[in-house]
């Protein structure tokens, strides 16, 4: 049964959680098929979850690979395919609890770099697991900084094959997942070298383990890089290569050749490759990010609910957490930064579908602005989830300490986001270097891509601002992150400017200005992000409630960005002292009005309780039954050994002679 | 692996340092004496072969328990050998052992033993206190319940006094009143000191302590009437078996109450304690602990952040250039720096506490509590305000570690699941600002009646002068000279003022037009909560600028003065908007701060190497790879790696067992 304590929070929502979930799918078909492709997985034994956090590192890897086989079985018996409609679901579905993530790279990196013939050869026998897949780009020694990777591959014209080592220690291919046990070939990347002279950074076919008895083949070097903060289950793993031969075939050749008498070719436009890497970044936003951030706050939330704790009135029963405003102010910004993400995430998938359209026309113009919007994006949704799953986690006191939270594991996965697919402050300055060039340009009076023809029209002046009620406008605050946008951005090029002028070396001057340059960058994706809420909340449908409720959360998200950075808006007095005091007070009263929908908005995100795995977080609230009932599943509740070897000669005791 | 030579980049940054790290050494531990004997301590456990063990990385939770129990046992036995009984000589020696992680007898020997001390009757001392001295009773701290931490009396369990049998008989009446957490409960112990409601006569008489035999002497079997286990895993403290605790009509000798200050008499007849303020006196010892703990913490992950970050080299930043160290770029140093300066200022904060309770412990015996309120909020604040700090620098320093910072070779992130729950025990750090803001309140409230307050409140002193004029107490222009840290205390203090007036202000415009008190609380909590803040801001600021006077040797002073300097002018930078809405601050002032800021970078740079190894961790204690005191990390993440339990075989079982039955069917 329902604790009354969620089943009363659930009474009194102000919309339809169905109607909201059917929007945040995409529609109500999409829904139906969601729930769908979850049923399957979560029906099937074979990909439960249930004992997962008292699992060894060794147990996680061998279910992740079970599942991962089974999961082919499965897709064919249920006829879903690659390209189908269920197939972005399945993922979700499995909680990323799966093997062979890499191996989709592989693939997918094949499809992308690799000639026709290529696909040809590869592309079947990796779709029937014949080959198991890993991409091989990260070394020890580099990351980000591709250009800097030190593994080599000489061409040898004799034997017509490309000789790959690794020739230092730094140079050891490190991360890749699937690569440290179960992948049997792995596209390298690797300096190309012919004739001595150095082509840069290629892909290589390379295989690693025996298709036979899966042993290590000559020359190679590989292994598990030991254990992590999280991804228990897959096997990131290491590579060393000592003279491994590989065909001239093996580089992958759409864009590059290696002629039989090493002439090196290089045709077609790369730019393409680049769009994928963009897109990658993109497409991590959702069931990397989101997933786990709306998790977090199902969980976080559904227990604030349940967790009475002191007394608000005297003679009252204790009051829930949730009713204590410090509670709101934590999880509830967090839950409408998960809007603010979902719809931000729509917007750039719509941006790069659009994108892609124009690239195989081989129009390009819209290149450089989804490489700075999926860079900026990709560093500020990441930080902001991690950080707000962060704050779920402290926010539920002891209980979030322990793994039978959920939230301790959806934590350490998410954070791994801020650093793979690019670091995030190399990100931030790659779409900072991006904005000050559009500065500059619109300054001169040159075009400029959409996202930023802002900076064309910079208007000085104050917040119009008169009663605390004005800053629910959202003209208002979104005006004032664009202001402050304009301003950091303008402020760093003029600062650059001056530094150059005044003899400072262009580098020089640039790293002396990194951290602005972070700032105004983060500024710019913040105010995009507002924008685009204030905008989608517009055009929302006005039945059911949800519109009403959308733009809470809208304001929500735009105050809390400026109570908690009151610096930024305050600095050049766009926003006066006395009306900051208004945007606090509008903000707080906020809170108050959307704790009474906190609960339905999260029961919106539609996650089963087996998907959540969390004995504080499931739908039923009967948290403190299940973590009794848990905890006692606990391995460690079998009697130990160390009773016998340790505790009983200590008490029993040799001790006392002492 | 073969002995190696420091690496280049390390050495290099020690020969550039300005001044000798040993000297910080010596004013971070107390005095050059005491340096000498934490590195004999240090010495006797690294050397000493019964503390060796695989890299706990690799092992099991089972088993990380079961090294965790047999180091224990084996370190009280060698502390009485070699007889160690100094508190802090006690702590470092344990720290060594088990390299700052928890263990199984840390509740014992922390809370179950002291408690018998102080809480215990003559009687129940010799009943109890050697047999636990000698470990044939080993005892825990049952006091949080599934369904209530913080807030102590919500706890549910009770205990009943039945003069027939003069016994109490001890119930869980609640799935919520189990005992959930303790330390050392789960497997190790055999009582545990059981915090529970008391009832006699009819009445209930709040919470008291008994202890509670709950393992059977012998063969450690849970005792009828008992039901014990241990809570599962958890985020970090895996050789801890946080432990569960129901009790069933548990009847216990009435001689098994601590009675020094309560007692219940044979007939029922209860007698009142006299004072409950003494129990201020251990809760601000164990917060000053913490305060002490968030500044190690956060050292030992600065230290492994930048060591590695003098060690790898990334990307461009001059064209045609070798790539340079990672520590020269601007924005790695604006990570990491002011978290170190963020760790110095809370080594001084811990031991300005520390003192300041060893100082005043004196009168408490004496029965002069005055000092203790003060102490009490002010630790209660600067235990939020430091562990939430420290949690955060952590997780930047790992971070800035970029990917490898992810492995657990790396070290930060046992440091972080080691560190981050005391944000929440021993008062969770929103309530415990709360705490500190009620104080804050009240002073405030004192000044306006026209009394005069003492200690670090004595700012809000000011406000009584300032009423003349019908401003805001900050709005006086303060003339701050960003240059001089004893004008940025100033600044803080001004900052401080004016959000505690704010909070005070609104919170009486709740109480005016509104109903219960304590809901006008609620509605101010968050504004509370800042004022709090600025508060310990501001005594952290003041205390670290005092400590810069009393250091001698003008090199180590003037490294310590740019660290101080940059944690003053980096809180302004990232507080800005409360230093611009008061009017402390102008936009001038600000954009000149955020450019010294960036300055005081670049002077900090040349002795980042130098103030980490003034910290003075060992390798081992450190157990990190990137952090390694010789700088060879690749090679050493190598190493561990091949160690890693996957590493096992070379062709792991689950190809048997799945993937070539796959393949063969295809």
């Amino acid at each position: 049964s329902v604790n009354p304590d969620l089943a009363s929070e659930r009474q009194t929502a102000s919309f339809s959680v169905e109607k909201l979930t059917a929007l945040l799918d995409g529609g109500a078909e999409k829904t139906r098929i969601r729930r769908a492709v979850v049923e399957a997985i979560e029906s099937d034994p074979v990909f439960s979850r249930e004992n997962q956090y008292f699992q060894t590192q060794n147990e996680r890897y061998e279910a992740a690979v079970r599942k991962a086989v089974h999961l082919q079985k499965k897709m064919h018996e249920l006829g879903w395919t690659e390209n189908g409609s269920e197939s972005k679901y399945i993922y979700r579905a499995l909680s990323g609890d799966v093997a062979f993530l890499l191996h989709r790279v592989f693939m997918r990196s094949i499809s992308v770099l690799g000639s026709d013939k290529q696909i040809a050869k590869w592309i079947p026998l990796a779709t029937q697991l014949q080959v198991i897949g890993s991409y091989a780009q990260t070394e020890l020694g580099h990351g980000t900084y591709l250009q800097g990777l030190e593994t080599t591959a000489v061409f040898d014209i004799a034997t017509q094959e490309f000789i790959l080592n690794t020739p230092k220690i730094s140079a050891m291919k490190w991360w890749p997942g699937d690569l440290g046990r179960s992948a049997t070939h792995t596209v390298a990347f690797a300096q190309l070298y012919i004739h001595g002279k150095c082509y840069g950074i290629h892909p290589f076919i390379v295989q690693i383990r025996s298709l036979q008895d899966h042993s290590l083949c000559p020359g190679i070097t590989a292994g598990d890089i030991g254990p992590k903060m999280n991804f228990e289950h897959i096997d990131n793993g290491y590579l060393l290569l000592k003279n491994v031969r590989v065909p001239r075939e093996n580089m992958l050749s759409k864009f590059c050749e290696v002629r039989p008498d090493g002439t090196y070719v290089r045709q077609g436009s790369q730019k393409i490759n680049y769009f994928t890497m963009t897109t990658v970044r993109i497409s991590l936003i959702a069931d990397e990010v989101l997933t786990p951030l709306m998790k977090a706050c199902t969980i976080a939330i559904r227990y604030s609910a349940v967790r009475r704790q002191s007394k608000l009135k005297p003679g009252e029963q204790e009051a829930k957490i949730l009713d204590y405003q410090t509670q709101q102010e934590k999880l509830l910004p967090q839950l409408a930064a998960a809007y603010a993400f979902h719809f931000i995430n729509d917007y750039l998938q719509e941006l790069f579908d659009r994108g892609y359209r124009e690239i195989k026309r081989k129009n390009f113009d819209m290149l450089p602005e989804l490489h700075a919007l999926s860079s900026g994006f990709k560093a500020l949704v990441t930080h902001h989830s991690t950080a707000a799953v962060e704050i779920c986690l402290r926010a539920c006191g002891g209980h979030g300490y322990s793994l039978l939270s959920g939230l301790p594991s959806l934590y350490t996965k998410i954070l791994a986001s801020c650093i793979y697919e690019g670091e995030n402050t190399i990100l931030l300055l790659q779409t900072a270097r991006f904005l000050i060039k559009c500065f500059t340009a619109a300054s001169a009076g040159h075009p400029v891509p959409p996202s930023v023809t802002y900076l064309a029209a910079v208007k000085p002046g104050k917040c119009p601002a008169k009663s605390k009620l004005d800053f629910f406008s959202p003209d208002i605050y979104t005006e004032a992150y664009q202001h402050v946008a304009v301003r950091l951005i303008s402020s760093t090029a003029s600062k650059l400017q001056d530094l150059i002028q005044s003899g400072v070396k262009k580098y020089d001057a640039w790293n002396q200005c990194t951290v602005q340059l972070v700032q105004a960058a983060k500024a710019h994706c913040h105010y995009i992000t507002v924008k685009n809420f204030a905008e989608t909340v517009e055009k929302l449908e006005t039945k059911a409630g949800i519109q009403k409720i959308m733009k809470h959360l809208c304001d929500l998200f735009a105050l809390h960005g400026i109570f908690s950075n009151t610096g930024a808006f305050l600095h050049d007095g766009y926003i006066s002292a006395a009306q900051m005091d208004m945007v606090t007070a509008s903000y707080l009263d906020l809170l108050a009005v959307i704790r009474k929908d906190a609960v339905p908005l999260v029961d919106a995100f539609d996650f089963t309780d087996k998907s959540l795995n969390s004995a504080l977080g499931s739908y039923d609230g009967q948290v403190y039954q299940r973590l009794y009932e848990w905890a006692q599943k606990s391995p460690t509740n079998e009697m130990s050994p160390a009773y016998e070897k340790y505790l009983k000669p200590l008490l029993h005791n040799t001790l006392s002679k002492l | 692996a073969a002995a190696m030579s420091m690496n280049a980049d390390l050495r290099r940054e020690r020969a550039a340092a300005t001044f000798q790290p040993e000297l910080l050494t010596h004013i971070l531990d107390g005095g050059p004496e005491r340096t000498r004997r934490r590195k004999e301590i240090e010495a006797l456990v690294l050397n000493d072969p019964d503390f060796q063990h695989e890299d706990l990385n690799f092992l099991s939770r089972s088993q990380r328990y079961e090294q965790a129990i047999r180091k224990s046992s084996l370190m009280v036995m060698k502390l009485r050998e070699y007889g160690i009984a100094d508190p802090e000589e006690i702590y470092w020696f344990k720290s060594f052992v088990h390299r700052g992680r928890p263990e199984p007898l840390d509740l014992h020997l922390g809370m179950f033993l002291p408690t018998l001390l102080t809480q215990a009757t003559p009687e129940q001392q010799d009943r109890f206190f050697m047999p636990a001295w000698n470990l044939e009773i080993i005892g825990t701290y049952a006091q949080t319940e599934m369904g209530h931490g913080t807030h102590l009396r919500g706890l549910e369990t009770t205990a009943t006094y039945d003069p027939s049998t003069q016994e109490f008989i001890l119930n869980s009446p609640t799935v919520t009143s189990i005992k959930w957490w303790p330390g050392g409960l789960g497997k190790t112990s055999n009582h545990a000191i059981v915090l529970a409601q008391l009832y006699t006569q009819g009445q209930c008489k709040g919470l008291h302590a008994f202890i509670v035999p709950i393992r059977q002497l012998g063969t450690h079997e849970p005792l009828p009437g008992i039901t014990v286990g241990d809570i599962g895993p958890k985020f970090g403290y895996d050789e801890m078996d946080n432990g569960y605790l129901k009790m069933d009509n548990y009847r216990i000798p009435r001689e098994n109450m601590l009675m020094k200050y309560a007692q219940v008499e044979p007939d029922g007849t209860y007698v009142k304690p006299l004072s409950d303020k003494l129990t201020y006196g251990t809760m601000v010892f164990i917060r000053s602990l913490i305060v002490g703990d968030s500044a190690r913490s956060l050292s030992r992950a600065c230290t492994i952040a930048i060591r590695y970050s003098a060690v790898r080299h990334q990307s461009e930043l001059k064209p045609g250039e070798p790539e340079p160290q990672i520590l020269d770029y601007q924005t790695q140093q604006y990570k990491l720096f002011p978290l170190l300066a963020t760790a110095y200022a809370f080594h001084f904060v811990g031991a300005y506490i520390k003192d300041t309770y060893h100082r005043i412990s004196g009168d408490i015996n004496e029965g002069d509590l005055s000092e203790l309120p003060e102490l009490h909020a002010l630790t209660a604040g600067l235990k939020a305000f430091t562990s939430w700090t420290a949690n955060a620098g952590i997780e930047e320093c790992r971070m800035a570690c970029g990917g490898h910072g992810y492995s657990r070779c790396s070290g930060i992130p046992d440091i972080y699941v080691t560190f981050t729950p005391s944000c929440t025990y021993e008062g969770e750090n929103t309530v415990m600002m709360l705490q500190t803001a009620r104080f804050l309140v009240k002073s405030y409230t004192q000044v306006s009646s026209g009394q005069q307050v003492t200690g670090m409140v004595s700012y809000l002193n000011d406000l009584s002068r300032q009423r003349i004029q019908p401003q805001h107490v900050a709005a006086r222009t303060v003339t701050v000279r960003i240059n001089d840290p004893s004008s940025l205390v100033e600044a803080y203090k001004a900052r401080a003022a004016r959000l505690v007036e704010a909070a005070a202000k609104n919170l009486q415009a709740e109480l005016n037009h509104r109903k219960s008190k304590e809901d006008a609380w609620n509605r101010t909590s968050v504004d509370l909560v800042r004022a709090s803040e600025a508060h310990c801001h501001y005594v952290v600021v003041k205390l670290f600028t005092a400590k810069l006077a009393e250091v001698s040797n003008a090199a180590v002073r003037a490294a310590l003065t740019d660290l101080c300097l940059l944690y003053a002018l980096f809180g302004i930078s990232k507080n800005a908007g409360d230093f611009l809405q008061a009017g402390i601050l102008t936009s001038a002032q600000i954009t000149q701060v955020n450019q010294h800021v960036k300055e005081l970078l670049a002077v900090i740079r040349p002795n980042a190497v130098a103030l980490v190894d003034s910290f003075d961790f060992h390798d081992v204690h450190l157990g990190s790879v990137l952090g390694r005191y010789d700088g060879n990390v690749y090679e050493n993440m190598f190493e561990w790696a091949k160690k890693s339990p996957l590493n096992k075989t070379q062709v792991h079982e689950s190809f048997h067992k799945h993937l070539k039955p796959m393949q063969a069917k295809l």
